[in-house]
């Protein structure tokens, strides 16, 4: 069973609209990266060279990835990763 | 243009004069298309700041969820501004990621008056648009 991966209206450019694609992979990272082959530059507007970009939310299920291990967390068959843009501002 | 309805303004008002000095944020969501401001969200300012703003991020994921249940969308995003005028400033537009949303922003840099504006934020422009309080909003 594939990962879920919930795309905001901002990204939906990358994915033809579609607001949820799939994507494998063990990790998280691995999924961007799977996902960036089908949807390319979508990945880049998630981690930048330092990692996942700081001002860009990711959830596995309930949970923010900070809180987890990051790029790193692991994944398993039915996890729904989830990203939404940070609202702020100043 | 912005239509938003009386009671919708003054608790978005009420709201940054509360959190004044500290940046108050939120959302006013509506059913998705429809452009109208119909339901008051106000946030939490997880920076607790005088300069910045961030929506915590779980309730982010909470607020996101409830809306794609409910078929609705952040029609208003507000914020305010508590020493400076109710303009974006270059992190408004940098971080401004609801290109369908209008942008508001208060002004409580002045203890008896308030200012209210609304704005387009796509792409990095701005754009000022007219803000049109109304009594309510028609029926549907």
């Amino acid at each position: 069973m594939p990962i879920e991966v919930r795309i905001p209206t901002i990204l939906r450019t990358y994915t033809g609209g579609e607001k949820a694609v799939a994507g494998e992979g063990g990790t998280l990272a691995d999924v961007l990266v799977d996902l960036d082959g089908r949807h390319p530059g979508l990945r880049e507007r998630i981690v930048d060279e330092k990692g996942l970009r700081r001002f860009v939310n990711v959830y596995v299920n309930d949970e923010d990835v900070r809180f987890m291990g990051g790029l790193a967390t692991v994944l398993k068959d039915g996890d729904t990763v989830t990203v939404l843009p940070a609202v702020a501002g100043g | 243009m912005l239509v938003i309805a009386t009671a919708t303004v003054d608790e978005i008002v009420a709201h940054a004069r509360r959190d004044h000095p500290d940046e108050a944020c939120g959302v006013v969501a509506g059913p998705a298309g429809s452009d109208r401001p119909e339901r008051f969200v106000p946030m939490v300012n997880s920076a607790r700041s005088p300069t910045f703003y961030e929506f915590d991020s779980l309730d982010l994921l909470k607020l996101y969820r409830e809306m794609d249940e409910r078929d609705e969308e952040p029609v208003v995003v507000y914020h305010s501004h508590t020493a400076t005028q109710a303009y974006p400033s270059r992190t408004d537009i940098a971080y401004a990621s609801e290109p369908g949303a209008h942008y508001v922003l208060v002004s409580t840099r002045e203890p008896d008056t308030v200012e209210f504006r609304s704005y387009r934020i796509v792409d990095g422009i701005v754009t000022e648009e007219d803000v049109r309080v109304v009594p309510a909003l028609e029926p549907v």
